[in-house]
């Protein structure tokens, strides 16, 4: 994996979840690639369930988290007015990085005024599809989705995140038709599929034997009321 | 055909039930926290005939809705607070002329601009209305994505069957979060030369309707008093025939319950996980949900097991409004008291629970 890793995709493919899980995994690791953990959320193009809204977990766990300009206090704010110092953890050689973007190709279009720091090999682009989003049913439509954001990134996605999922009601069929289809997408475009995440207390991983790699998610940014 | 379980944002399966269930026309202006809404339109509508302007306000919006209705267009409209109150003036219109429109409030914190976060707060402005004389309009509060495909996709054909307009009402929350929905079959619509027939009120001019010369004329004005009282009481006679066919709501736990929380909307959803968190510690609890607002489910109110029950509590995203009809509906016959919290801020359920408890203390 290299040090910096930019999660885009379909609106509510699950990148900020994974964002998060991701940096609450790698923030366990004893032997660390890199000494610093950083979360950069430039999700400007959604008001709810961001990244900065598990603020203070990740910093609970040494991990920073850069967003808007307005750190803690901006939560709500939907100005896409970025801090600064974000900058910092993509030029720090020392910080593992973790860029979350916002939904589709026009919330990934924040990331070309930092584009700089993307033209060495230094970083991965991953593109999150779950195929239980209306609108990326289908192969053909989760293609339009990675190509549209390769185009207005113009550059290219290194690897595919197969999310497929139904937040509390997914069952491990569901996993396995993503699956399915997530290898047809990976296929079809050249893309590797890097793997198959899966809501860890819901579905256990024998149950998606033959499935790999397989990445256990949290459900750190869904308030359990709004599963009653 | 209806789907599989799809995951959708609430914004987005919004649109779409209102377009599978007969919408075809959207005026609107953005705002948050319902923006993908206009966004999806604009986007979608198109592709089934329909038509999508962005309107330079709310207030140019919500007229144009006007106008589209009462051409016999099925119009889909949109926004949150701070634009439903300008849209206010125009509903009062629609309801006089007996236009029918289907109509949307994912609200926020307020009051003004207020925030961004949901919100329940609009809940004297959908259910009282801030237009000017005698009308209503019934409002449904769902509490969950799929409760609000389900009433969008009805709305289109209860706002005609009623010729008035329909609010549904719903938070930040629920517009913004996601869920697993099944999205119903599309609903056949009429064709353009259709509606003059079927929609035999509506200002089609004579081109669609053959030999008929019938002028048709859809109006709010009526400078004669005797005139205005008279459309006044017909409108108000399909109002008390609607607070008999519209009420809604559902039950949970009544039986035995020593307190009664009263919610919609995402609250609802917290005063469930709240019950379980009293349940845990030897309290039983019950819920009257309203679906619909207006006409408010009084009906509701006489299922409480009066033997066990000592309080009731409105629980509300607000500094307390429902919590007048809830002391209406059961005019004197328990004590009612408020959980809330406003300007966006949610309720944990721990607190719901600890101020269920608070409030059966303080009546020991």
């Amino acid at each position: 994996m290299k040090r910096i890793i930019v999660i885009a995709g379909h609106y509510g493919s699950g990148k900020t979840e994974l964002a998060v899980s991701l940096a609450m995994q790698l923030s366990a690791e004893k032997d660390r690639l890199f000494p610093r953990l950083a979360v950069v959320d430039l999700d400007i193009a959604n008001p709810y369930f961001r990244s900065r809204e598990r603020m203070q977990l990740l910093r609970e766990h040494s991990v920073s988290l850069y967003a808007d300009a307005f750190d803690s206090t901006g939560t709500t704010a939907e100005l896409p007015a970025l801090t600064a110092a974000l900058r910092a953890p993509l030029e720090d050689e020392g910080c593992r990085t973790i860029v979350d973007l916002g939904g589709n190709d026009a919330g990934a279009r924040v990331l070309k005024q930092f584009s700089k720091y993307f033209q060495g090999d230094g970083h991965e682009l991953w593109a999150v599809v779950n195929f239980r989003r209306y609108e990326t049913l289908t192969v053909e439509n989760a293609r339009a989705h990675v190509e549209a954001i390769q185009r207005e990134l113009d550059m290219p996605v290194t690897g595919l995140v197969n999310n497929t999922h139904l937040l509390r009601e997914t069952a491990p069929e569901i996993l396995r038709e993503g699956w399915e289809k997530a290898k047809a997408l990976s296929e079809q475009m050249k893309i590797p599929l890097l793997f198959t995440c899966y809501p860890a207390g819901l579905v256990s991983p024998e149950q998606l034997a033959g499935i790999a790699p397989l990445m256990p998610l949290g459900l750190y940014m869904r308030p359990a009321y709004l599963d009653k | 055909m209806t789907t599989d379980k799809v995951l959708m944002k609430g914004n987005e399966a919004f649109a779409e039930a209102a377009i599978r269930g007969g919408a075809r026309l959207y005026f609107g202006y953005p705002i948050t926290p319902q923006s993908e809404v206009p966004e999806y339109m604009s986007r979608e509508l198109p592709k089934v005939g329909g038509c999508f302007i962005q309107a330079e306000s709310e207030l140019g919006a919500i007229n144009m809705a006007y106008g589209a209705g009462a051409a016999g267009g099925s119009v889909f409209i949109s926004s949150s607070s701070p634009g439903i109150a300008l849209m206010q003036e125009g509903m009062s219109f629609l309801c006089s002329a007996e236009v029918p429109l289907l109509a949307m409030n994912v609200s926020r914190g307020g009051p003004g601009i207020g925030g961004i976060q949901p919100g329940q707060a609009d809940y004297y402005q959908v259910t009282r209305g801030g237009g000017n004389g005698d009308y209503h309009i019934p409002v449904f509060a769902p509490a969950s994505i799929q409760e609000a495909v389900d009433l969008l996709y009805e709305g289109t054909e209860l706002a005609q069957t009623w010729r008035n307009p329909i609010m549904v009402f719903t938070d930040g929350m629920v517009g913004q979060m996601m869920e697993p929905v099944k999205l119903p079959d599309y609903k056949p619509v009429l064709k353009p030369s259709e509606i003059a027939a079927a929609r035999n009120w509506a200002c089609t001019g004579y081109t669609d309707r053959g030999g008929d010369k019938e002028r048709r004329v859809v109006k709010s004005l009526r400078m004669q008093p005797e005139k205005l009282e008279e459309h006044v009481e017909k409108l108000f006679e399909k109002y008390a025939r609607a607070e008999k066919e519209l009420a809604r709501w559902e039950s949970e736990n009544l039986k035995g319950a020593e307190v009664v929380f009263v919610s919609f909307g995402t609250t609802a959803r917290i005063c469930r996980e709240a019950i379980e968190i009293l349940a845990s510690r030897g309290v039983k609890a019950g819920l009257i949900r309203p679906i619909s607002l207006w006409p408010f489910p009084n009906k509701a109110f006489d299922e409480i097991d009066f033997g066990t029950t000592k309080a009731v509590i409105s629980a509300e995203l607000s500094m307390g409004q429902m919590i007048t009809d809830v002391q209406l509906a059961l005019n004197g016959r328990l004590p009612v008291f408020l959980a809330h919290r406003t300007g966006g801020m949610v309720p944990t359920s721990p607190e719901v629970a600890a101020r269920a408890q608070a409030v059966l203390e303080g009546l020991k």
